[in-house]
């Protein structure tokens, strides 16, 4: 699994690191989302679905290929 | 007659306190861009499809400039939050609304709401005692749905919590679009300025650790920063969105738990149900409110529709969360639903700010509830609770329990 946040349409709502905190962190100075780790393990792969799936901004994307 | 040859008067009423009004589902089915009749006797049109409310929220042509001359005024007295010229000085788009954002925002990660939970905890723990004590039944809107958020938000305003019956007062004159005529609203709004001015001005001679303290110290808006005037009204914004919102959620959230005790039950023999529990009574809350009201400045498409420039649009997200095509079984209470991309926080670029506080708070008070009062139960049948009318934001006048 490949992991994409596009940070321009974060809206900094948190969803994903209250889901993900061991794939996604907010940057202290904005709010905006960072990505901890772009090829989680198996473990993260339905919290980083479902964080896709529910972030408002719509700017994280997930690839399922390798 | 149908629901798609009428103008219907918004908001809906419903039979049930925790029910929706049957229309919701006749309109996303054959009216999803309905008319409506708003308070004020002004037109409007009512969204209450998933994708078509999610894509307004989304599409900044639908702006939230209310106070166009040719826009819809949601009450007669053309007060209230939505129509207030208070409202306009944050910036509402573009850079400017990104860099105020993100200003703020940074108080909000959920990182930081994680640090604060266990002082969240400490302090449901002794709301839920001091309830405890004066014996059941307790109204738990009033003993731990409203003060706890008060006090959080307070907190990280850095205003002192001794205030909440003003603030509570002036929160209820913005939010009330129906109780309160126009000189007292202006009265209110005005002592309420007042109050935040002074506070920011003994914040900028003495700053503390708290959110106001620190948008002073990043300057003005030369420096990035905000002007005062921003500063003022973002103070005053927050304190009214932290306090009715979430009060008012806690009291619906653990009502609709306790309607059906067999939720109740399948919390406390799997308490890690807890957060997705939190989404699903957020997705269901048909007392969330007015909806958003949107003004659009120039023509557009939504829902198969062309919209005239100059149209007020009224977004159901309550109506939108129940929408079969986005959820299965949709008005079905799933306690393990997952994923719940629900639009109670609305969605895009102005989706709510405290949304993690928010969610923080719900899933603390839920926590601890459970643990402390796990035989917990409502003391009046669900369909005898009574809504509180008027708010834009809805609620449950009291939540009387047993325990």
């Amino acid at each position: 699994m490949k992991v994409i946040v596009d940070e321009d349409k974060c809206c900094g709502a948190g969803q994903c690191v209250l889901l993900a905190p061991e794939v996604f962190d907010q940057r202290e100075d904005d709010g905006i989302v960072m990505l901890l780790n772009a090829e989680p393990g198996p473990d993260q792969y339905d919290l980083v679905r479902e964080s896709a799936a529910v972030c408002p901004g719509a700017a994280i994307e997930v690839s399922e290929e390798a | 007659m149908s629901v798609n040859d009428q103008v219907l008067n918004y908001p809906i009423p419903s039979a049930l306190p925790l029910d929706p009004p049957a229309e919701w589902a006749e309109l996303r089915g054959g009216c999803p861009v309905a008319h409506v009749k708003l308070p004020s006797g002004d037109p409007a049109r009512l969204i209450t499809r998933y994708e078509d409310v999610k894509q307004v929220l989304a599409d900044p042509r639908f702006t939230r400039a209310l106070s166009a001359p040719d826009a819809a005024r949601l009450t007669a007295d053309g007060g209230g939050v939505f129509n207030s010229e208070l409202a306009q000085i944050i910036p509402d788009s573009g850079e400017e609304h990104l860099r105020w954002r993100r200003l703020v925002g940074k108080w909000f990660t959920a990182k930081r709401m994680t640090t604060m939970r266990p002082a969240m905890a400490q302090i449901a723990e002794d709301l839920i005692d001091e309830m405890v004590k004066g014996g059941a039944p307790g109204d738990l809107r009033a003993a731990l749905g409203f003060p706890l958020p008060v006090y959080v938000i307070c907190d990280m305003l850095g205003v002192p919590a001794e205030d909440r019956e003003k603030f509570s007062y002036w929160s209820d004159t913005l939010l009330n679009l129906t109780r309160y005529g126009k000189e007292e609203i202006e009265a209110a709004q005005a002592a309420f300025f007042e109050y935040m001015s002074g506070h920011i001005a003994a914040k900028r001679a003495e700053p503390g650790e708290d959110l106001l303290s620190e948008l002073i110290a990043a300057g003005g808006p030369e420096d990035g920063g905000l002007t005062d005037l921003q500063i003022i009204v973002t103070g005053m914004a927050l304190l009214v969105a932290g306090h009715e919102t979430t009060a008012n959620m806690i009291g619906k959230m653990v009502s609709m738990l306790l309607a059906d005790r067999a939720r109740w039950e399948q919390l406390l023999a799997e308490p890690a149900l807890i957060r997705t529990t939190v989404e699903e009574t957020l997705r269901l809350d048909a007392n969330s409110g007015f909806g958003l009201p949107r003004y659009l400045p120039v023509e557009a498409e939504i829902g198969g529709e062309t919209l005239a420039k100059g149209t007020t649009v009224i977004c159901s997200m309550a109506a939108a969360n129940r929408d079969e095509s986005a959820f299965d079984d949709a008005s079905a209470m799933d306690l393990t639903r997952s994923p719940n991309a629900h639009l109670a926080f609305g969605s895009g670029a102005h989706s709510c700010l405290g949304q993690s506080l928010a969610r923080t708070e719900l899933s603390v008070v839920l926590e601890v509830l459970l643990r402390k009062l796990p035989t917990l139960e409502l003391a009046v049948p669900a369909a005898e609770l009574e809504r509180v009318e008027g708010l834009a934001v809805g609620g449950l006048r009291t939540v009387p329990v047993r325990w």
